[in-house]
């Protein structure tokens, strides 16, 4: 963007704003709101709502702020009758075409279109229902529903999959009206090579694009009296669901969750964050096992569903590279229904996992179908048919999801006093935290990794490098002599940087952690919405704060992953390791 | 990277076109042209070789009422529905093909004999309402004489 100012007028008040700027860029800076409901700052800017229209002294026509560039001495008017009543009839006609079934919408609290109809102050739309046919829903994926009734074809969707993750899954198909927005031949999303994270979710405007519902199977499970129901809770969530309860954004509610998650009926509140720093110790192990040996360098992270989808789809080639071990939200599911299961003599078939994730790919992932150790490792043991086959984890809830539940439940989230984690499997470090963040999961293991490899205390344990929201971080560690280069990269876009390093055996890092989402997965798409960048922020300042307030920081100190490997793994990568908390990959095959 | 089938008249388009601008939609052409639709086999081939996405490709072929997704009937139907045979009752006719065929305009029979099409004009008003299958006119259409029109080519089976 240019550095040159010019002045223009607005509403007859005179502005100073850089000259490269959009009409829609000097007015936010001027703090006068224009409604749109498709831009999206450099993902997208197509004009394709025609919400944003402002008068230009001078023009025919109405111009588009989104895309319309400042001129100098540009007299502006974005509040005229003309301007008011164009804006109002294509909201009416956007309305017209729109399903008005907004009481039972998903989305009902949080949508743009919604909103914007009462601002405006619609009260009745003039013109019949633009649409003849009722769209069929795209239920093909497991972790995201497409309702093209409810989408207004203001493209953020295909730019966010496009710009952001690289993916391309979704585009526009037909013209006029029987455009919509699809995968090829219309196949579904579980049909291509959408790696279901989600991104497209949240910058959905309307209820076009869900999460696939899992709260009924959990009400089920809950007021099952012969089930025993665990529930584990992902880092982010706790940054981040307090938005929910119209907290701002930052709040930290760990404790308030984990009371309302036991109000609610599980049997045992437990923590994601306890196999985190399970994940630290095996994934920090087979990084010093693969400097040492002479392995696959770099070791890529394996945290995030979506990102391992997308490497079997477009990195095939690279598969070793990554890390072996399941997520933590897997080894949780894993160890729960074994380890937990034995100690505690509770039959691993009436155990129900529920995991809250800010993650949609989460969903995909629980149901893979390698997913099943514990079922593995019980069944000579308990002579288990295959019929009788389980998952390690259950169902997975998004945070969305997860309020619901305390809120359908009447439990008075933001006055409980809070309580903490049960233990074992409650029990987690400041390591473990900061998983929800871009960044974290490299920091974490370093601080392991370091105390292994040198045999003492590191004494500087928060890598600030590695923090903050930029899609691509770079560090170099100083292991007594031995340099590690590491890299951080979020969104899928800014993974293949390093990727095609990768795939062309020129990186040079040692260790790499990717993460599917910007930010990390406190920008996942089960996270409260709107989630944009300033909200990252805050959420993740949270995150560190968590971190920070910890007694213990680093994975191998915690005393809970100690017994477990004193009481039943044995040691990091041992022979137990291998069946319940590490997996494989394999290229996807087939018409994607 | 290998691929399973490699099309060779695939392949020299490609390689005729790769790099230029717009290669896209003028490969897509000579398959329209050449198979007489976009098969969906060639599609993913294409991706793969342009490294274009699926979703990019469908994008382009429903786009653009040149390109057609299913194969073409082996005879063509082509009903007018220009303003003359509009008057003239073409819309009755236009409904009574779909009865007999089963089939929408822009579609092809199950048994690939007759593809739909709806046309404007065929230049030849006086005859209103025109039916044209392949190169064949019909004029001054009766709804009753449909079925008699299409079993001749049935016949011809």
């Amino acid at each position: 963007m240019s550095e040159e100012k010019i002045s223009l007028r607005i509403n007859d008040s005179v502005y100073e704003c850089d000259a490269g700027m959009t009409i829609l860029e000097a007015c936010a800076k001027a703090a006068i709101d224009i409604p749109t409901l498709c831009y999206l700052k450099d993902i997208n800017q197509e004009a394709a709502c025609s919400i944003c229209l402002v008068e230009v002294k001078g023009a025919k026509a109405l111009v588009r702020s989104c895309v319309t560039p400042v001129r100098k001495d540009m007299e502006i008017f974005t509040n005229t009758p003309r301007v008011r009543k164009a804006r109002r009839m294509n909201l009416e006609l956007l309305l017209a075409g729109h399903p008005k079934d907004c009481l039972v919408c998903d989305r009902n609290q949080s949508c743009e279109l919604r909103k914007l109809a009462f601002d405006m102050g619609v009260r009745d739309v003039r013109f019949p229902k633009t649409t003849k046919t009722e769209l069929p829903l795209d239920t093909t994926s497991v972790s995201l529903t497409r309702d093209p009734n409810k989408c207004i074809l203001c493209g953020r969707c295909v730019s966010v999959c496009s710009a952001i993750q690289s993916v391309k899954a979704i585009d526009f198909s037909g013209r006029g009206k029987s455009s919509k927005i699809t995968t090829f031949f219309d196949s579904g999303l579980a049909n291509s090579v959408c790696v279901n994270c989600g991104q497209c979710l949240l910058v959905c405007p309307t209820g076009a694009i869900t999460e696939k519902n899992a709260t009924g199977g959990v009400w089920a499970a809950l007021s099952d009296p012969k089930k025993f129901v665990i529930v584990e809770v992902a880092p982010a969530v706790r940054a981040a669901i307090g938005e929910e309860f119209g907290l701002p954004a930052g709040s930290l509610v760990t404790a308030k969750l984990a009371q309302s998650l036991r109000k609610l009926g599980f049997d045992k509140v437990f923590d994601t964050q306890f196999s985190a720093d399970l994940t630290i110790m095996e994934e920090g192990y087979e990084l010093i096992d693969r400097i040492k040996n002479k392995g696959s360098l770099p070791l890529i992270t394996s945290c995030s569903p979506g990102w391992i989808k997308f490497a079997e789809h477009f990195y095939s080639g690279i598969l070793e590279h990554i890390s072996s071990c399941k997520s933590p939200q897997q080894m949780f599911g894993a160890i729960a229904k074994t380890y937990y299961a034995r100690k505690f003599n509770l039959d691993p078939r009436n155990m129900v996992v529920v995991s809250i994730m800010p993650c949609t790919a989460k969903k995909f992932e629980a149901l893979r179908p390698e997913m099943k150790s514990a079922f593995d490792y019980w069944k000579d043991e308990l002579n288990l048919k295959e019929s009788e086959a389980f998952y390690d984890v259950d169902f997975v809830l998004t945070t969305r999801e997860a309020s619901r539940l305390i809120k359908e439940a009447g439990i008075n989230f933001i006055n409980l006093p809070g309580e903490d984690f049960d233990e074992p499997l409650g029990i987690s470090t400041g390591a473990a935290v900061i998983f929800g963040a871009t960044g974290g999961v490299m920091e974490a293991a370093l601080r392991t990794a370091y105390e292994v490899l040198c045999g003492r205390q590191l004494e500087k344990i928060d890598f600030f490098g590695l923090r903050g929201l930029e899609g691509i971080k770079v560090a170099e560690v100083d292991i007594d002599g031995l340099k590690l280069k590491v890299a951080v990269a979020s969104s899928l876009s800014k993974a293949r940087l390093l990727l095609d390093e990768v795939k062309e055996g020129k990186s040079p890092y040692a260790f790499i952690e990717i993460m599917t989402c910007p930010g990390g997965c406190l920008g996942g798409a089960g996270q409260p919405i709107p989630t944009d960048n300033e909200i990252r922020l805050k959420r993740m300042e949270a995150i560190y704060r968590e971190d920070k307030s910890k007694s213990i920081r680093k994975s191998h100190e915690n005393p809970a992953v100690r017994e477990l490997y004193k009481e039943f793994l044995g040691q990091p990568l041992g022979e137990k390791s291998h069946h319940l908390l590490h997996t494989h990959y394999k290229q996807k095959e087939g018409e994607f | 990277m290998e691929h399973a089938k490699l099309n060779p008249e695939l392949v020299s388009l490609v390689q005729q076109w790769k790099g230029k601008e717009g290669n896209l939609i003028m490969i897509l052409h000579e398959i329209q042209n050449h198979h007489g639709y976009v098969p969906r086999e060639l599609s993913l081939e294409l991706s793969r070789m342009l490294d274009v996405p699926l979703a990019r490709i469908y994008e382009v072929v429903t786009f653009y009422n040149f390109f057609k997704l299913t194969p073409p009937g082996k005879h063509r139907i082509a009903l007018c529905m220009g303003t003359a045979c509009y008057l003239r009752g073409a819309a009755v006719i236009l409904e009574e093909i779909k009865n007999i065929l089963g089939i929408k305009e822009g579609q092809t029979t199950k048994d690939g004999l007759f593809y739909l099409d709806v046309v404007r004009c065929l230049g030849c008003c006086g005859l209103a309402p025109v039916v044209m299958i392949d190169n064949k006119v019909y004029g001054k259409v009766k709804k009753s004489e449909v079925a008699d029109i299409l079993s001749k080519y049935i016949k011809e089976e």
